[in-house]
């Protein structure tokens, strides 16, 4: 075992170094699959539930203005008015990018859907969001990760098709297919001879040895991926961190052989005081959002046709405006669809209003669509998941959510 | 013998040298001995209390103003910094105390239990306004009462102004109190600017029922959390402006004139206490619910024994949880008393805080400088009081056990031993920190390594260290 300690050889050379020797008994040599479809998946979870009236403010709805009063979006045209989509929507003046696709025929904006949750705790909306249930409890995996396994493909380890940026996978992603997470601090290098002495440490220990593994496995598709500016840019830190973690996505996704799936998240959007409206917190946060969008679409370059962007929070928030000039739990909320693969253009809400007897117990948008409608026809139009896996492994009990049809271009 | 490994390394804080040896007698009475009364931190460093830090807030905050509204207005960056710069050295200063307290604590299952009280009612630092004030929930409302009883323990930090100020009710106005009906005679009932701005935000009062009694699952309504939210208005932070006026600067405040008056109906029963006694009646009869004494004990169950908490513990803790009336040293006999919690299996994956914090007690050390301690928890991805929501920070090793996670995990445990290039002999350290729990190959590694900075690495990024 006695070995020259080398510190720092090179940047996480690790693998090509000497101390892949030693390594290789332990962590498997794994090439990087081939899949069979070239389609790319980005989920955005935003956590804290985005208030739908304010990013896709339904200027048209002749309550709105009344209930979310100062936090209203004016009508386009306009001072700070929304951007405008039709005669009853528009985008929050902040969400420029978005818009820009919108006419580009890229984005698809919904309104008043929801995930079968009906209740309003941000955790258990956050759970439903993820594991595909209509209940919070009862399942540990996500509904990602299990449509993982019902990928089209011949071969390969799950491993490498999916990843979560963040130090740790998130509930959506998590599961018996294994999943990478890379997060997009700037770690400096490991001494490889330490990761090669820690394989054989861990040999004995399933658990350990895995992580170690897909570490590594990681590690080397960030090292050869990307020009030195990108790297450079990833050290230099973003004005706002989700744009450092769509940078880190798109880069890893354009590595050769990197994975078809990313999961992104962001927090912050629970806006219960103060929230503001064309300026203010939320219009800076939907601002930061904006910008990570166009880094990802950027950055993903000639894999965006090829992309769709699923972007998605856990509930609305209330019709009207609280007692601290922000909105409390609510229930129907917004998605955006967006990506070079997706039909856009459109704007998806079958509209039940604001009025008092439209809205659920005189507070909330009453959802009118399913979400899991939306995650089915992007699962089987976009990823050729298996309809029958969908239907039964991947969302079960969603009869009643049937997939939206023509969501994505042929 | 592993007995007191389990009572070191799962109940505290990780073995510093002679933990082992003095828990090895009696490792039940060892833990016992620690559960009383108040837990101070071990370190006398002096904390600004929360009003003074407050008080630096709200003068920021004026300052901040004055630089908006000057001829020459200052930018972004220069209005940011000013809050910024009167927090930073309190939020640091609580950072440091707390990782020092953890390292040389003579009572470690306690200053744990402070970290699970503390994350039980969690507030977040990356809220502006809690940013300097987050580690005095915990060193001022849970310390004092960890060893005392629930209802004392729920009341102090609903009253903390941390925690009313991350939950945002210092705002949440009664639409027919004093003050809405002064602005109604003087405005009128339309909707216009001045009186638009009355009414509740049931923040507070949601996540009381959810996150600090009663659980998700505890039986309350909507209709429960906007009632209780009306009992709870005017509790509040004294030292604001207009109708925020009054009070100590910074300190938890009854505002009466924000309270909604009369009777209200929570849970099906009816309130009829005046001003801030209503709020206080509700939340000791929150304190007494079935409901709120199987949510503590799932709860510290599962941060004491496993992911999924054995339902037998979880039925001993809450029936005398709920036997005592919340009293938490006899809730905390009945968790050491529980045979699953002796299970030689370690089943719990540390958390950052569980790995820094065993590390610096297995190497003997204490931090002696706040940035060494922030940047840390930020490698590793625990960023100490900013769990980011009210749900405080996931307890389960799902949530802590990504492959990148442990990647950082081994960078730092590299910095860590690369001060340890000389003078430790890592086989003794070992049998200091992990005792029996060492594993022979874990043992040969450590003599195999090609120096001893390495054997540290690999000690504090093996298995048995990396759980508890």
């Amino acid at each position: 075992m006695q070995r020259p300690l080398r510190v720092n050889t090179g940047r996480r050379r690790f693998l090509m170094g000497a101390g892949a020797l030693a390594a290789s008994a332990t962590i498997p040599n794994v090439l990087f699959a081939h899949t069979a479809t070239t389609a790319r998946l980005v989920v955005v979870i935003l956590r804290g539930a985005l208030d739908g009236l304010a990013a896709v403010p339904p200027h048209g709805d002749p309550d709105y203005a009344r209930l979310h009063r100062e936090l209203a979006i004016a009508p386009p045209g306009a001072a700070d008015g929304a951007l405008a989509l039709n005669g009853t929507f528009g985008l929050h003046p902040s969400l420029s990018y978005l818009h820009e696709r919108f006419a580009a025929g890229e984005l698809i904006v919904f309104n008043a859907v929801a995930s079968p949750y009906r209740d309003r705790s941000h955790f258990d909306g956050q759970n439903v969001l993820e594991n595909g249930l209509a209940k919070p409890i009862g399942s540990a995996d996500g509904w990602l990760n299990r449509a993982l396994a019902a990928l089209p493909i011949g071969s390969g380890r799950a491993a490498d098709r999916a990843v979560a940026i963040s130090q740790n996978v998130p509930l959506i992603l998590r599961g018996e297919a294994a999943v990478i997470s890379k997060s997009p601090q700037f770690t400096a290098d490991v001494d490889e001879d330490l990761l090669a002495r820690l394989a054989d440490l861990y040999s004995k220990d399933d658990w350990f040895s895995a992580r170690l593994s897909e570490a590594t496995q990681t590690e080397k598709m960030v090292d050869e991926t990307g020009d030195a500016a990108a790297k450079q840019s990833a050290r230099a830190g973003y004005p706002d961190r989700v744009a450092a973690v769509a940078h880190m996505a798109a880069n890893l996704m354009r590595s050769d052989g990197g994975p078809q799936i990313a999961v992104i998240e962001a927090g912050g959007w629970d806006t219960h005081a103060n929230q503001g409206g064309a300026k203010g917190i939320l219009s800076a946060r939907l601002g930061g959002l904006d910008r990570a969008l166009k880094s990802l679409a950027d950055e993903l370059g000639p894999l965006w046709p090829q992309t769709a962007v699923l972007v998605v929070t856990e509930f609305g928030r209330t019709a009207a405006v609280n007692g601290t000039r922000g909105t409390d739990h609510g229930t129907g909320g917004c998605a955006f669809l967006v990506g070079g693969a997706v039909r856009g253009g459109q704007v998806i809400a079958d509209w039940p209003g604001l009025s008092r007897t439209a809205l659920i117990e005189n507070r909330d948008l009453r959802p009118t669509l399913d979400l899991r409608s939306v995650f089915k026809a992007v699962l089987d139009e976009h990823m050729h998941v298996d309809a029958n896996a969908l239907a039964k492994r991947v969302f079960p009990d969603s009869s009643g959510a049937r997939p939206l049809q023509g969501l994505i271009r042929a | 013998m592993m007995q007191a490994e389990i009572a070191v390394l799962r109940f505290g804080l990780g073995a510093k040298p002679g933990d082992l040896a003095a828990a090895a007698a009696d490792p039940r009475a060892w833990l016992k001995t620690q559960i009383k009364g108040a837990v101070p931190l071990a370190v006398d460093t002096p904390l600004a209390p929360s009003d003074q830090i407050f008080e630096g807030w709200l003068a920021a905050r004026e300052q901040r103003q004055r630089m908006k509204a000057a001829a020459a207005p200052a930018t972004d960056a220069q209005l940011g910094n000013a809050i910024r710069e009167a927090y930073q050295p309190h939020y640091r200063a609580q950072v440091l105390a707390r990782a020092q307290s953890a390292a040389l604590t003579t009572r470690p299952f306690a200053e744990r239990l402070v970290h699970f009280w503390s994350n039980h009612f969690a507030v977040s630092a990356d809220k502006g306004v809690v940013f300097g004030l987050a580690g005095t929930l915990e060193n001022e409302a849970i310390r004092p009462h960890v060893g005392g009883r629930f209802v004392d323990l729920l009341t102090a930090v609903e009253q903390h102004p941390a925690m009313i100020a991350f939950l945002d009710n210092q705002y949440s106005v009664g639409k027919d109190s004093m003050a809405a009906r002064l602005a109604s005679r003087r405005f009128g009932p339309d909707l216009n600017a001045a009186n638009r701005q009355f009414g509740i935000n049931e923040n507070l009062a949601r996540e009381i029922l959810e996150l600090h009694t009663l659980g998700v699952n505890g039986g309350y309504s909507q209709a429960d959390v906007t009632s209780f939210a009306q009992v709870i208005t005017g509790w509040s932070i004294g030292g604001g402006k207009g109708r925020l006026a009054g009070g100590e600067p910074g300190r938890f405040y009854f505002r009466d004139n924000l309270h909604q008056p009369g009777p209200k109906v929570v849970l099906g029963k009816t309130y009829t206490e005046q001003g801030i006694r209503q709020g206080e009646a509700v939340l000791a009869d929150l304190s007494r619910r079935p409901e709120t004494a199987r949510f503590i004990a799932t709860k510290l169950v599962r941060h004491f024994i496993a992911d999924d908490p054995p339902p037998a513990a979880v039925d001993r803790v809450a029936r005398v949880f709920l036997k005592s009336g919340g009293d938490l040293p006899q809730v905390y006999a009945a968790l050491i008393e529980s045979p699953e919690a002796w299970d030689t299996a370690a089943r719990k994956f540390k958390t950052p805080e569980d790995f820094v914090f065993s590390t610096l007690r297995a190497l003997n050390v204490s931090p002696a400088q706040p940035e060494e301690v922030v940047r840390t928890f930020d490698l590793l991805g625990q960023r100490q009081y900013t769990p980011g929501s009210p749900a405080g920070w996931p307890d389960t090793s799902k949530s802590w056990d990504g492959s990148d996670a442990l990647m950082h995990r081994v960078l730092w445990a590299s910095r860590v031993g690369a001060k340890y290039e000389n003078g430790i002999e890592p086989s003794d350290l070992a049998a200091s920190c992990l005792g029996a729990y060492a594993r022979p190959e874990t043992l040969t590694a450590l003599r195999r390594a090609t120096t001893s900075g390495q054997a540290v690495a690999l000690l504090l990024m093996s298995p048995e260290f990396q759980r508890r």
